[in-house]
């Protein structure tokens, strides 16, 4: 691999695509659809929080398998800021993406110290360590999970609305992926990058290793934290599953599936997998199956990503 | 108060020892192949259902176990063949959707077969009451898991320490290229070891059955044990895998029974009866945490 540069007619694209979906409500509401808002909500809220791990994963090169933890704590964070009363979401995103920021300060600082096998591990073992924290805090609900009352406000402006909400969460991806966009080509994404592809030699330069890998996993876990305290206002409900390791496992699928180390690899593995979820289960019950085999197959015939076979990276 | 904490400790070690047939094969798979196995407990939870399946159908539930675990070699020996074969090349993140797939299928297929209900899987009659050891009583079958637990650490120990091809997979784990090229055959050594920690798996599964529901879903909370073990005590160290199954399963056993007990005695009533059962269920991930940032490498690593 080499530093992520987009192909040139994907910014176009992704840009007619976020600007499309600003006219979805519209067009869904105008059909009698308005079911779909709240899904297409969930796609873009899981596309925030791939994108995030995308981030760590893929330009940070650190395979971590803990990440849901961050994006649940996002979740309990604007569930508890709800039940004390606060409810402006300039106060409470920030909130949500400071505690998962240092929640992921704290797990990074350890599990960064092993590397290969041990780091997966370590970062799985830490998420379901706040999993079993969060299912057993019966102030929190335990394993029922703590309810919002309400959705945030956005400084005065109600976002009970789907439609509302909806063009929140459009507004939040659409800035993180901005950002990451920025990132990506900024002098600490090289740095991060470059130390994906040599970390001896980077560590010769004199650059600081493990500083720059810590930060852009704390980085990745704050916009994690973000994604769930989305989540949380959409569904009403911050549950401890959202912290399960299966949890990660369904973020780092849709990367995979999206393609690793490509900027839009979260956005497109998250519409791909949520929307071939819902088409499978309108098939069938036992929809996992046909989920599972075709994950197996893409490992052993498409290895790189659907992302891969629509951009590359080069040199 | 010490008639708690012997049944405890009693029911520590036999979890540990359960943990240890897991965490034995898993190691090994890691250690010589580097390869992530997060389907490890699949096999655990799919042998479970088996041995559940053979000792109702021949009513016994020492042929159950028997023929369950059999069937289980099989199915890992399938696996290993078709499927875990074409991973070992790959990198770590295709090894992990792929072992991830099998979880769903395996989960889906499960619950296919045998329903959503857990099954029930009876002890044997003559195991049911409870023997009385030192003035308290306690429960046969679990004696007999212990007896099962020691037994079986204690011939793999053997395999591992004594044997020819115990010394091929040390040898494997701690360097493996260099193994191959003394003219060693990886390939088919990893299928047997493959097979062997299905098997274990199997034992382990049809053992528990009778003390925990047989269900779906069964074997992922005992995989990330089987981690925090494999973590604890080193990649690829079979010494390492049993002192990290005793600790862990001593720990965590004692963390649950004990530690609200002795909050309680130190804290405010309310706050004791909310930190407690938090603080038991985390207590193993500290203990990780804090091993690990003294020793990255676990206790025990096979590769020096």
């Amino acid at each position: 691999m080499a530093f992520y540069r987009p192909a040139p007619y994907q910014k176009p694209v992704v840009v007619a695509l976020l600007l499309a979906m600003v006219f979805l409500p519209n067009l869904l509401t105008a059909f009698g659809q308005e079911f779909y808002i709240g899904l297409v909500t969930r796609m873009l809220i899981f596309a925030l929080a791939a994108s995030s791990l995308n981030l760590v994963l893929g330009f940070g090169g650190m395979f971590s398998l803990g990440h849901a933890a961050f994006f649940g704590t996002g979740a309990y964070v604007a569930a508890i800021c709800m039940s004390s009363g606060i409810s402006d979401a300039l106060f409470v995103l920030p909130l949500a993406m400071t505690v998962a920021g240092l929640f992921a300060l704290l797990v990074g600082a350890i599990s960064l110290r092993t590397r290969g096998v041990y780091f997966i591990m370590i970062t799985l073992a830490f998420g379901q360590m706040a999993y079993y924290l969060f299912v057993s805090a019966r102030a929190w609900g335990g394993d029922d999970g703590l309810p919002l009352v309400g959705r945030m406000t956005f400084g005065g402006m109600s976002l009970s609305s789907d439609t509302a909400f909806f063009y929140a969460a459009l507004a939040c991806l659409a800035l993180s992926i901005l950002f990451l966009g920025r990132l990506a080509g900024a002098r600490f994404g090289r740095v991060i990058q470059a130390i994906r592809e040599n970390e001896t030699r980077m560590e010769a330069l004199g650059y600081p290793v493990f500083r720059y890998r810590l930060s852009c996993f704390v980085l990745g876990g704050a916009l994690a934290g973000l994604a769930g305290a989305l989540l949380a206002n959409l569904t009403g409900l911050a549950s401890p599953h959202l912290l399960q390791w299966t949890q990660s496992g369904t973020l780092l699928v849709m990367v995979i599936i999206g393609g690793v180390g490509y900027l839009y690899g979260g956005l497109v593995g998250a519409l791909v997998l949520l929307m071939l979820e819902e088409v499978l289960a309108g098939f069938t019950l036992h929809w996992h199956i046909g989920l599972g085999l075709l994950l197996l197959g893409i490992v052993l015939f498409a290895p790189k990503g659907v992302a891969a076979l629509f951009g590359k990276q080069h040199g | 108060m010490t008639q708690l904490f012997l049944e405890q400790a009693l029911n520590g070690l036999q979890f540990g020892l359960m943990l240890f047939l897991l965490a034995a094969g898993l190691t090994l798979v890691f250690g010589i192949m580097d390869c992530i196995n997060l389907a490890h407990g699949s096999l655990y939870m799919v042998g479970a259902y088996l041995v559940a399946a053979a000792a109702q159908a021949s009513g016994s539930f020492w042929i159950g176990l028997a023929l369950g675990v059999g069937a289980a070699a099989l199915l890992g020996l399938v696996l290993e063949l078709t499927l875990f074969r074409q991973l070992y090349k790959r990198d770590h993140l295709s090894q992990v959707l792929a072992t991830f797939a099998l979880i769903l299928i395996a989960n889906e297929a499960v619950r296919m077969i045998w329903g959503a209900q857990p099954v029930m899987l009876n002890p044997p009659e003559a195991l049911s009451g409870p023997v009385e050891i030192g003035g308290f009583f306690y429960p046969a079958y679990r004696l007999v898991i212990i007896a099962f637990g020691i037994a079986v650490a204690g011939l793999l120990y053997l395999l591992v320490a004594k044997s020819r091809v115990g010394m091929w997979v040390r040898a494997g784990a701690s360097n493996r290229e260099m193994t191959e090229a003394l003219g060693i055959n990886v390939q088919a050594l990893f299928t047997v070891v493959f097979v062997f920690g299905a098997a274990l798996c199997a034992l382990a599964g049809g053992l528990l059955g009778p003390l925990l529901a047989v269900q779906v879903g069964m074997g992922e909370s005992v995989l990330i044990l089987a981690f925090v073990v494999i973590i604890i005590g080193g990649i690829g160290s079979i010494r390492g895998a049993l002192v990290g199954s005793l600790i862990v399963g001593t720990v965590d056993t004692l963390g649950r029974a004990l530690l609200p007990t002795l909050l309680r005695a130190i804290l405010p009533a309310d706050a004791a009866a909310n930190l407690g059962p938090a603080l038991a269920s985390i207590l193993i991930y500290l203990l990780m945490a804090g091993i690990l940032f003294f020793k990255p490498q676990g206790l025990f690593p096979a590769r020096a």
